[in-house]
């Protein structure tokens, strides 16, 4: 895994951030279109290859860390972490033969995610992109096509979410035999009744 | 609604446009796949694919299961290709903890690698064939071949396809006895079939005409499309994932990495034919070199990772797999995330279609090399 030169980065845009854990950059979705294409144009990065698009969802929590304090007891302090939607973006280089770069496209309503689609930018992102729209509901503004693409189109919940809860029982759901079978019993009960 | 059949609509100069819904019981779509295709005459307007018929939501079951019980689901991946699928799993996991992976252990994973770029090559080869119009010969003369090596593979792991045989560290099983030998026969009869099959398709007129110059893709196309594997490489982008990130212990072997010229459905045939007598070199090469040794590194008893993120990636017959893992400091991943190879190449499909015949349609499909299990997961 190669070094990111990330001050270049956070320097041509302020509003950029970089996550040192991560080592990711998480962007605001109103400047990701200039900031990808600028990534791609750059001689420090050439960007040309947008490798993976994944979804990732985080439900409210609270993270507990464990610090010794002045008198040598362990605290245990508890930090609120609000919920959270992210796309995630995976970039490498092959004119440069570098990578990974992470880009992070982090919407902080759950009920709402919005965030700016890089398929005018890379075509290759349309499939996927589709795809986290189709698991997680994150929509994509300036997608061409963006519709449910594993799960049938009159499905309505959002199956990688983490608050989705799996059904126990399935819906019922009407066949097209359920019609057949339907005559074929009137036709049994006229017969029945005829004959006696 | 979607077209059920065939339905006939107007264009803006009224004449007919026929729809028609090819799969997902088309035998030429490799699966349960479908292509809604509007056709001008015999000429392809516009295709929308579609699929998920497949679909099981793998990625959700990842989550409820540890890290290890993940290991047997990526066998269903591309199931043509259970170690590269196993191995792409392990060295994310890898990523994630310390662990050193012995040298047997790294020698055994290139040696099931490449046969798997055997076995995908030769099965794809012989079914572009087949979708050529040459039903069943061509096909049955790569089955032959891949059926050799599956045997390999079922007595190294107990089973042909689902081998669920590499760990975190290393490998389930050593090689039983007589297994490198077994192997190095086969390996080196190979070129004698490959030259046999070659000669007669390489320059056979039918092949030549029928995919010459159908479905091009240019060299900016295929990067922009995020095309991978042999696909990108036959468009002439020298881009392969076991010279750039050199994982394993690929940097030890001397291979070479066949580049096409035109991004045709002839190119991208005949590059996988090269790919494969390179693999036959790293395979002799790994065959003679592998030593004597542990199979397992010290994996931990209970594999669970600290908070963090990682994305590892290898070169897959179909071109680049990848995990990408988010671990919260249990034993179950946070989330699992695969780039299936052959999901993302299908997003150049319309582009390469249009334009074209609808028998090229096929072939065009035919040249992406798609397995659905990967595709739908």
């Amino acid at each position: 895994m190669s070094e990111v030169n990330h001050v270049l980065v956070t320097q041509q845009f302020p509003e950029v951030e970089w996550e040192e854990k991560n080592s990711c950059f998480i962007v605001p979705s109103e400047k990701a279109t200039e900031v990808v294409t600028w990534l791609k144009e750059h001689p420090a990065f050439r960007l040309d290859y947008l490798s993976c698009v994944s979804g990732a969802d985080y439900l409210d929590s609270e993270v507990k860390t464990k610090e010794k304090n002045e008198d040598g007891k362990m605290e245990v302090t508890i930090t609120q972490v609000p919920a959270k939607m992210e796309a995630v973006y995976h970039f490498f280089s092959i004119e440069k033969k570098t990578g990974p770069v992470l880009l992070k496209q982090r919407c902080m309503d759950r009920d709402n995610p919005v965030v700016q689609s890089l398929t005018p930018i890379y075509r290759g992102a349309e499939l996927m992109e589709r795809e986290v729209y189709d698991l997680y509901g994150i929509h994509f503004t300036d997608h061409p096509d963006l519709r449910r693409i594993l799960m049938w189109p009159n499905f309505e919940h959002y199956p990688m979410r983490k608050d989705y809860v799996i059904p126990n029982d399935y819906d019922y759901e009407p066949t097209p035999h359920d019609e057949v079978i339907e005559r074929a019993r009137e036709r049994r009960a006229q017969l029945e009744g005829g004959s006696m | 609604m979607p077209a059920r059949g065939y339905h006939l609509s107007k264009d803006e100069l009224g004449a007919d446009i026929l729809e028609v819904a090819m799969g997902p019981h088309h035998p030429s779509t490799h699966g349960v796949f479908r292509m809604d295709l509007k056709l001008d005459g015999e000429t392809v307007v516009d295709l929308k694919p579609i699929f998920g018929y497949l679909h099981r939501n793998h990625e959700k079951l990842a989550e409820d299961i540890p890290y290890l019980g993940c290991m047997p689901f990526t066998d269903r991946l591309d199931y043509l290709c259970g170690m590269t699928n196993n191995w792409a799993f392990a060295l994310s996991a890898e990523q994630l903890i310390e662990i050193e992976i012995p040298e047997r252990a790294q020698y055994i994973r290139v040696i099931c690698a490449e046969l798997t770029r055997l076995i995908n090559h030769c099965l794809l080869v012989g079914f572009f064939i087949n979708d050529l119009g040459a039903l069943g010969t061509p096909l049955l003369y790569a089955l032959r071949e891949r059926e050799k090596i599956l045997d390999l593979f079922e007595t190294l792991s107990g089973a042909r396809m689902m081998v669920n045989y590499m760990r975190f560290g290393g490998v389930r099983c050593d090689l039983p006895d007589g297994w490198l030998q077994e192997c190095e026969r086969i390996v080196g009869r190979f070129p004698a079939f490959l030259d046999e099959y070659e000669t007669l398709l390489k320059d056979n007129e039918i092949v030549i005409t029928r995919s010459q110059n159908v479905g091009v893709l240019t060299q900016e196309e295929a990067t922009n499309f995020s095309i991978t594997g042999p696909m990108l490489r036959a468009s002439g982008v020298n881009y392969d994932i076991r010279k750039v990130d050199k994982y394993g212990i690929y940097d030890r072997f001397d291979f070479k990495v066949p580049i096409g010229a035109h991004g045709d459905c002839y190119d991208r045939f005949m590059v996988r034919m090269l790919e494969m007598r390179e693999s036959i070199k790293i395979l002799k090469q790994a065959i003679a070199d592998i030593p004597e040794g542990p199979i397992m590194g010290n994996e931990p008893r209970v594999f669970k990772p600290d908070p963090q993120e990682t994305y590892g990636r290898i070169e897959s017959p179909k071109g680049e797999l990848g995990f990408y893992l988010i671990a919260d400091g249990t034993t179950n991943p946070y989330r699992y995330k695969v780039r299936p190879p052959s999901f993302v190449n299908l997003t150049a499909l319309r582009h390469m279609c249009i334009g074209h015949k609808v028998a090229d349609a096929v072939i065009i499909l035919g040249s992406i090399d798609i397995v659905l299990g990967e595709v739908d997961r």
